[in-house]
C-alpha cells in the first residue's frame, strides 16, 4: 500500500488509534464469529492430536471438490455451478452465487498429509488434519545430575 | 440472469411481526433463487447441514413455509478454536401466485440444497370478481 510518509506520526497514531478501538469494541463485545476472510467460511476444531476444518459449501458437488495439504498449508477449492436451463427459463430472483472459489488455511503445525481424510454430507465438508508426528510436542525428562 | 459471486456470511434472520422464535440457536434466511421453466416454478435454496428428515415444508393457504432444523455441531474431543461461521436453522417463507397447483408441489435435498418444484395449474383459475356500480 502507498503511503505518504512525510506525515508519519499522524498516520501511525491513526493505525494506532484504529488497533485500539478495535482491540476495545473486541473486549466489551466478544466478537461470536470472525469475518471470513474468503469463500467458504471455515471453522476449525482442535485437539492435541490434530485439527478438523468445517466449511458449508452447498450445491458444491463433492467431486468439484479439491483439497491439497502442503507442510502447514491447506488449500480448499472448487466450483458451485449454476442450474443449466433452457433458453426459455427466466429468473425471478438470484440471490445465490456461483462460480470458483479458493481458500488457503494456514494452521500451527505440519500435516500428516497420509492421514488426511475428508468426509462430505449435505452440503458441510469435514476435513481431518492430523498433526505430524515428527510435529507433535514431545515431554523431555529432566535428569538429575 | 445477473452474476453473482458466492456469498461467505449467512444472513440471520430479522424478528418476524408474526411470531418469535423459541428454540435455542440461531436462525439463517437462506438464500434463494427462483426460476421459471417448462410452466413450473422452482425454488432453489442453500440449506447446508439438513437433510431430508430435517426439512419442514407446509403450505397454509397460499404461504409456503420452509424450516429446516438442524443439529447443533458438536465434534467429540476436539473443540472449537476458530469460527468463521454458525451453524443454525433456516426458516424462509413463499408467497404463492393463484396460478401454482397447490396438490403437486415437489421438493428434492442433495448436498445441501434445497429444491422446490412448484408446477403451474394447466388452466390458471382466475376468480374474476366484477364490480358493480352503485348508483343509488
Amino acid at each position: 500500500m502507498y503511503r505518504r510518509y512525510r506525515v508519519p506520526n499522524m498516520w501511525r497514531e491513526v493505525d494506532r488509534l484504529q488497533r485500539e478501538m478495535n482491540r476495545l469494541f473486541e473486549t466489551t463485545y466478544p466478537a461470536r464469529r470472525r469475518q471470513a476472510a474468503g469463500y467458504p467460511a471455515v471453522n476449525l476444531w482442535s485437539n492435541e492430536n490434530g485439527v478438523i476444518l468445517t466449511a458449508e459449501v452447498p450445491g458444491v458437488s463433492p467431486d468439484d471438490i479439491d483439497i491439497n495439504v502442503l507442510g502447514e498449508t491447506v488449500t480448499l477449492s472448487g466450483v458451485r455451478n449454476i442450474d443449466e436451463l433452457p433458453e426459455t427459463a427466466r429468473y425471478h430472483r438470484q440471490e445465490r452465487g456461483y462460480g470458483a472459489f479458493t481458500r488457503s488455511v494456514q494452521l500451527p503445525f505440519n500435516v500428516d498429509v497420509n492421514q488426511v481424510e475428508a468426509n462430505f454430507k449435505n452440503g458441510v465438508l469435514a476435513v481431518n488434519l492430523p498433526r505430524a508426528e515428527a510435529d507433535k510436542p514431545r515431554k523431555i525428562a529432566v535428569k538429575t545430575a | 440472469m445477473i452474476d453473482k459471486s458466492l456469498e461467505v456470511q449467512k444472513q440471520e434472520i430479522e424478528a418476524t411481526e408474526d411470531a418469535e422464535r423459541t428454540r435455542e440457536c440461531m436462525c439463517f434466511t437462506p438464500r434463494a433463487d427462483i426460476y421459471e421453466v417448462d410452466d413450473q416454478l422452482v425454488i432453489v435454496m442453500d440449506v447446508p447441514g439438513a437433510d431430508e428428515k430435517a426439512v419442514d415444508i407446509t403450505l397454509e393457504k397460499n404461504v409456503l413455509t420452509v424450516n429446516a432444523y438442524i443439529e447443533p455441531v458438536e465434534v467429540e474431543g476436539f473443540g472449537l478454536a476458530f469460527a468463521e461461521y454458525e451453524v443454525g436453522d433456516y426458516q424462509r417463507s413463499f408467497k404463492l401466485s393463484e396460478d401454482i397447483d397447490r396438490e403437486k408441489i415437489q421438493a428434492t435435498i442433495r448436498d445441501g440444497l434445497l429444491r422446490l418444484y412448484l408446477p403451474k395449474a394447466t388452466q390458471a383459475i382466475v376468480r374474476k370478481i366484477d364490480v358493480k356500480a352503485n348508483n343509488n
